[in-house]
């Protein structure tokens, strides 16, 4: 339970795992709060607003369980804020920009899907992180509600709607399948109870879940198995410096500030 | 605020009553008692103990309801440790009748499968949900074919 509990081998994969969650969330949240004023329609001003509000909720949570096991002086707003892009580890996936409203909903589909297969993948043994799993998965199944309602819309659209959104599902699956790179330590994390599968498992029910979406919409994506953890989630695009100038800057505009 | 003066010797009783007057700013109808957000109260003889569950990981709402849970028990004199815990999920079936009772008094459907709202003026069942995502992250948005309202259900988690 305690986080001295946790030998030093769990303890370092713990973090990466810790970390590999709470930048995906961190980053597609603030990606898709940007359009918050700016999307098609007036309910999905307030959906995207809404899903960005939980995404980086969740950030927060996995953010603070982080600063616990780092135990380093940093807080949750310290570990979010206060890091060059290239310590970012979230998935290449989300280095894609928000692009489109056809980019934006291939982009959120592929990570919620793949998301929702690794909370799947999250065993009882370390206490806190399975009890804010536990609550999070709850929430998510509204985001899946939402998203698959606009996969169904836009495949069944036809015209210009259709070529958009299948021309974004292709540009962005060779990054896909990045969310369940596997984990640095991921034996120490199976052997603990903390994950139940290794990430192969997971991003294999994955595939055949985003089959078994896009099959009936008659669309038909490639998804590969993922480089390991250290390249699907380093490097990070242009479009992802952009979003960190933009995120930070508040932040560094005046260090140490308490809003 | 409650008109409910503190005993001089406070027990877990008069702490849950006293939290009776507490609100989430955005639900201000029924108390974080009735909604369900009360896990745990324990009553030392230096300070009292209250664990909170959030309803949603990253209710924006959590700071402003810890502060006003201090508040409220400044009255008994003793330190008081307020904090949110995921230690159990919060999950809507905590919602007390009376508290669901007020929430539809309030033009607000309780916590139900999409299938299963029922519109809070006129309890008929030709609803339609306009979308999953209201103006927060615990509720979406309905509209009654019947009655002609467009309203707001809290989401089942
Ligand atoms: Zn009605």
């Amino acid at each position: 339970m305690t986080i001295a509990a946790l030998d030093p081998r769990t303890g370092t994969a713990l973090a990466g795992l810790l970390l590999s969650m709470a930048d995906d969330e961190f980053v597609i949240g603030f990606s898709d709060s940007e359009w918050t004023g700016i999307a098609p329609i007036l309910e999905e001003d307030v959906a995207m607003s809404s899903l960005a509000q939980d995404e980086l909720g969740h950030a927060r949570a996995l953010y603070e369980l982080l600063a616990g096991v780092l135990g380093d002086g940093r807080d949750a707003d310290a570990l979010a804020y206060d890091r060059e892009p290239e310590a970012y580890r979230h998935a290449r996936l989300l280095d894609h920009g928000r692009g489109d409203w056809a980019t934006t909903i291939a982009r959120r589909l592929l990570y919620e899907t793949a998301d929702a297969a690794r909370l799947a993948s999250i065993g009882e043994g370390w206490p806190p992180l399975a009890e804010l799993v536990a609550k999070i998965r709850r929430e998510e199944r509204y985001h899946v509600m939402h998203v698959l309602a606009w996969t169904d819309r836009l495949a069944r659209a036809g015209g210009d709607a259709r070529s958009r959104f299948v021309a974004a599902l292709e540009a962005l699956a060779p990054d896909a399948p990045t969310v369940l790179a596997a984990q640095e330590g991921e034996a120490a994390l199976l052997e603990a109870g903390i994950l139940t599968r290794p990430m192969t498992s997971a991003a294999a029910s994955w595939r055949a879940e985003v089959a078994g979406i896009l099959g009936p919409l008659g669309i038909t994506i490639a998804l590969e198995q993922a480089a390991d953890t250290a390249r699907s989630r380093s490097g990070h695009s242009r479009d992802f410096r952009w979003l960190w100038g933009e995120l930070t800057s508040v932040r560094r505009s005046d260090p140490g500030a308490t809003w | 605020m409650s008109a409910v003066a503190a005993p001089r010797v406070p027990d877990a009783d008069a702490v849950r009553d006293i939290l009776r007057g507490v609100v989430d700013p955005e639900i201000p109808t029924v108390s974080i008692v009735d909604l369900g957000m009360v896990e745990r109260i324990e009553v030392g003889p230096e300070r009292i103990e209250v664990e909170l569950l959030p309803t949603f990981v990253g209710c924006p709402a959590q700071e402003l309801i810890r502060g006003a849970v201090v508040d409220a028990l400044a009255s008994f004199g003793r330190q008081a440790i307020v904090g949110f815990s995921f230690r159990r999920p919060w999950t809507s079936d905590r919602i007390t009748a009376a508290g669901r009772e007020r929430l539809a008094a309030s033009g607000f459907a309780p916590p139900a499968e999409p299938a299963d709202v029922r519109c809070p003026y006129c309890t008929s069942a030709r609803v339609a949900m306009d979308s999953v995502f209201g103006p927060t992250q615990c509720r979406s948005l309905f509209y009654c074919r019947a009655c002609r309202q467009p309203f707001e259900a809290f989401k089942l988690v």
